[in-house]
């Protein structure tokens, strides 16, 4: 076949291409993965990655829970999410096909190792004959490569071991998909290069293994031409991939050293937020404080003694952990510290599922305290977005005496999107008083326009006070059983946190400023929403939307936004809590799009959900 | 008293006086409560030791114990149950400089704050822990505490307490805590030694205290610490010295072989020796005992069990920090945002 090749490349062209790989976790997915994003990222397509991890780290191979996947979209046009359905399957045995297959567009690619499907395996999937050879796959084209013996075959003088040579197998496996994507092997070469720079002989085999794949598909002809995405138009700059985990990390690095005081960041392991904590623990060179606490009470509670120090106090979890933060960020209300806490929201209740997404920490947010205890929170739209969100969180705290929640979730911190690099120099400066100027120093006196208190920390001469969770007297601070005192004192500070809307950005609409139907969401169903009405208006479908970044206070033109709109539809990833409570504080007529699988929203669902208000007109009508 | 360590904040020589130290709060505790006494010594011992006020930082959670930050004219953070060790850590990796106070009581630091003490013992944080124990609840008014007695009938064990006490030094010395120690609160002139040695230590400083609270456990040391009977019932424990003790310095703590036992001061005895102090030593087993004992089986100890030097956790925070920083100061945030690996769009 080789003979009748020509020597010309021959490409299909696509607009968007979803691939997933999918296999044992100890397959090597994730590899494959980022390494295709990077191939990618330097092609200039757009992109967006979402891993999905199983809760055991490693269970018995070959069966359905161990299954390890990645998701990687790209495109010419500009993306927000990593796809709804794959349009190629890269899997590695039964299982992966077991648990992905029904993802799988009609018509789709299945690239599978038929080495894999051996009668154990199959088993193990619940397969009793061989799906690649029984006729139930005929509605997708299969591409069945014996991959494990032609790796093994290609690098039989490595001089490796078995074991060794077997594990380079998700590289053949991706050398195939370079050829059908065309994409640059030098990237990994060189990544490969440095990785195994102790081993050498480990590098060369995994070089061998990609190449030969490459070559293999270029040879065999299993696809007649190379699929093409053209570069998308991106705006000039310098980027890389980020994580919102990578982007949470560095926006409260920023943050701290654009105020130029230390970050002190106290936190307990809990998935999916241990990874922030690991990133800063690698960042002391940028005066980072870590300590990981002996549990989730101590860690927020050091974060707020590193505040009363004059530290940046952060603190970070996903919901048990905030549940079990409760008293103590009660505490910092009252004491009116700056601290972040930041929530990785996964699905509850209790342990739940601890590696899937969900919304479902926004009343706990808002109001999971004793007392009356009002503080700021707000939520990143996109991976990249938690750069400049953990930003914020850190700017209101400090210039707002208060505690900020930022409701991150599981698909932001683990999703991954190119980031266009900011120029550090144009960062907004952090300002932070201590000084307060004033002869007789209280600790209570409030700023007349913020309703600030002073933030002065122990080592400041001659301003020693005593602070704590008993109610304060007005300005003094002293400790105070006065009923009207207290009624006064909840009042402030509820009124502190109000007026941080003068501080935040309004609402931007994308779409027609008025009309039917607004989509309305918060935090990381942006991609989704944003897509969805973004692929109606290009079919001259009237639909606007919005996500809210701030949801404690919220911006001060929502209402005035609402009151544009006939329909409001708020998707969430919970059985509708924000909805709930912006339904108590705005005259809209609100329509939930729940859904509480541990998964984020599919494009077509948001875009169904719509059509179907649109069609039946019930909802505007009334 | 010689200290046994001169190491811990710079100290500067300031002419502060204890007057300087006291608050203008008035203060509310019980008329005739334990803790009078302590605040009292405790507000003696500061300024001798020339740290100036704004670099001293008391924290305490919540009990009657804990209202102690508010009496003192120093910084001070009166924070929630149990979580004191757990702000001071904070407090004290964000600012070394300064000297961290925690005040707390048998409820809140070992009880509800249980967790956290011990892993502040275990990681060496240089802090001050005083543990005022009454072996009851006081503030809530009166229900057992985990260092009240077997069978005690207190509100909430009127049939008498089913569980076995825990020995605040005992759990100190098993977490290896540098520096632990015991007073009583009654022999104040001893009580202000401890609590000066605890301040010089350089290392987390365990004190307990034995306090008496008049309304709900009255007379719960008086066993032990009674005028009368205390020289017989209480040993001091002093480095390097035999533990001898008696009104007329008649009796000793002697080791047989793994035992400890009561026996005559002055007499050769074939297997028993007399047992010298040395609370230097870097295992723990000497202390465990010495703080085991108990009335009416032997003397209770006195003094400090354990002083050893090993690096502090936010020294060893600090010096991570500089290394990684390679003496050039914190390093540029452009350097870390344009890291790994990226690519230009033109």
């Amino acid at each position: 076949m080789a003979e009748t090749k020509t020597s010309v490349k021959q490409f299909t062209d696509l607009e968007r291409v979803t691939i997933r790989f999918a296999g044992d976790s100890g397959d090597g997915i994730q590899i494959s993965g980022s390494q295709f994003t990077m191939a990618t990222a330097r092609m200039g397509n757009d992109l967006s990655t979402l891993p999905d991890y199983p809760a055991e780290i490693r269970a018995p191979a070959g069966t359905l829970p161990g299954v390890s996947s990645f998701q990687i979209s790209f495109s010419e046009n500009p993306i927000l999410t990593p796809g709804d359905q794959p349009d190629v399957l890269v899997i590695m045995n039964p299982a992966a096909l077991r648990v992905h297959l029904k993802d799988l567009v009609e018509g789709g690619i299945i690239i599978a190792n038929s080495n894999a499907f051996v009668t154990a395996n199959l088993k193990k999937a619940g397969y009793e004959a061989n799906p690649l050879e029984d006729g139930a796959l005929t509605a997708y084209r299969v591409v069945a490569l014996p991959i494990t013996e032609l790796n093994a075959r290609a690098l039989a003088d490595s001089g490796i071991t078995k074991r060794d040579i077997d594990r380079c197998k998700n590289f053949y496996a991706l050398g195939v998909v370079y050829w059908m994507y065309d994409r640059d092997l030098q990237p990994t070469v060189e990544w490969l290069e440095d990785k195994f720079k102790k081993r050498p002989e480990i590098a060369a085999a995994n070089v061998k293994a990609l190449r030969t794949g490459y070559n293999y598909a270029d040879t065999t002809e299993i696809f007649t031409s190379h699929f093409r995405v053209a570069k998308a138009d991106l705006e000039p700059g310098e980027y890389r991939n980020i994580t919102g985990t990578e982007a949470t990390a560095l926006g409260l690095v920023a943050a701290a050293r654009l105020a130029n005081t230390p970050l002190f960041y106290g936190s307990y392991p809990i998935t999916p937020a241990s990874g922030v904590l690991e990133e800063l623990a690698a960042m002391k060179a940028y005066d980072v404080r870590t300590f990981q606490a002996e549990d989730e009470i101590a860690a927020v509670c050091s974060a707020i003694g590193a505040s009363f120090a004059g530290n940046i106090g952060v603190t970070g979890t996903s919901g048990p952990g905030l549940a079990l933060k409760s008293e103590a960020i009660g505490l910092a209300v009252m004491t009116e510290l700056p601290l972040v806490i930041f929530d990785a929201q996964r699905a509850g209740p209790s342990t739940g599922l601890p590696t899937k997404t969900e919304q479902g920490d926004f009343l706990l947010a808002y109001g999971g305290r004793h007392g009356e205890s009002p503080l700021a929170i707000v939520a990143p739209i996109s991976p990249s977005d938690c750069f400049n969100m953990a930003m914020e969180a850190v700017r209101l705290a400090v210039r707002h005496m208060t505690p900020v929640i930022i409701l991150c979730d599981g698909y932001l911190v683990n999703g991954a999107e190119p980031w266009k690099l900011p120029d550090v120099d144009t960062l907004p400066r952090i300002e932070i008083r201590h000084d307060t100027g004033e002869e007789e120093f209280h600790p209570y006196r409030r700023d007349p326009e913020t309703l600030v208190r002073p933030w002065v920390v122990p080592g400041m001469p001659g301003k020693e006070h005593r602070i704590g969770g008993l109610e304060k007297a007005d300005v003094t601070g002293n400790v105070s059983y006065d009923p009207e005192n207290h009624e006064k004192m909840v009042h402030l500070r509820a009124e502190k946190i109000n007026r941080i809307a003068r501080d935040i950005p309004a609402l931007e609409v994308e779409g027609p400023r008025e009309g039917d139907i607004l989509v309305l969401g918060w935090g990381s169903t942006y991609g989704a929403i944003s897509s969805a009405c973004r692929d109606l208006r290009r079919e001259d479908v009237r639909v606007s939307n919005a996500q809210l970044r701030y949801l404690h206070p919220l911006p001060s033109n929502l209402g005035s936004v609402l009151s544009r709109f006939k329909v409001i539809l708020m998707p969430e990833l919970n059985m509708g809590q924000l909805r709930m409570v912006l339904s108590a504080q705005f005259k809209a007529h609100f329509v939930g799009l729940n859904k509480i699988q541990g998964q984020p929203f599919k494009i077509h669902e948001v875009r169904a959900k719509i059509e179907e208000i649109l069609e039946t007109g019930i909802h505007i009508k009334s | 008293m010689t200290p046994t360590t001169m190491a811990g904040p710079k100290l500067e020589q300031q002419s502060l006086t204890r007057q300087d130290f006291i608050s203008d709060q008035e203060v509310r505790w019980c008329p005739g409560c334990g803790d009078y006494a302590i605040l009292a010594q405790v507000q003696k011992v500061m300024p001798e030791l020339g740290i100036p006020r704004e670099k001293i930082v008391f924290v305490s959670g919540i009990g009657c114990s804990s209202r102690f930050p508010y009496y003192m004219n120093t910084y001070g953070f009166h924070s929630i149950h149990g979580r004191a060790p757990a702000i001071a850590t904070g407090v004290k990796c964000a600012n070394p400089d300064l000297q961290v106070w925690i005040v707390t009581g048998d409820g809140d630091g070992l009880s509800i704050g249980g967790n956290h003490m011990l892993h502040t013992l275990r990681r060496n944080l240089d802090v001050k822990i005083l543990l005022f124990n009454n072996r009851i609840y006081g503030l809530t008014k009166g229900q057992t505490s985990p260092t009240s007695e077997h069978g005690k009938k207190t509100k909430s064990t009127p049939y008498g307490s089913l569980e076995n006490p825990i020995n605040p030094v005992s759990f100190a010395i098993a977490a290896e805590a540098t520096f632990v120690a015991r007073a009583v609160a009654t022999e104040t002139k001893h009580l202000a030694e401890v609590i000066e040695r605890a301040a010089r230590h350089k290392g987390t400083a365990f004190v307990e205290i034995y306090q008496n609270c008049n309304i709900f456990n009255d007379g719960t040391f008086e066993e032990v610490s009674a005028r009368e009977v205390k020289s017989d019932r209480l040993v001091l424990m002093e480095h390097g010295k035999p533990l001898v003790f008696g009104k007329q310095s008649d009796k000793a703590i002697r080791m047989r072989h793994l035992h400890m036992e009561v026996g005559p001061a002055n007499a050769a005895d074939n297997g028993s020796q007399v047992v010298v102090h040395d609370e230097k030593s870097a295992d723990t087993t000497l202390a465990y005992m010495l703080g085991n004992m108990r009335w009416p089986a032997y003397p209770e100890a006195i003094g400090v069990f354990r002083a050893i030097e090993k690096p502090t956790y936010d020294e060893m925070l600090m010096d991570q920090i500089k290394h990684a920083q390679g003496g050039k100061g914190p390093g540029n945030l452009r350097d870390l945002i344009y890291s790994g690996e990226r690519w230009k769009i033109n």
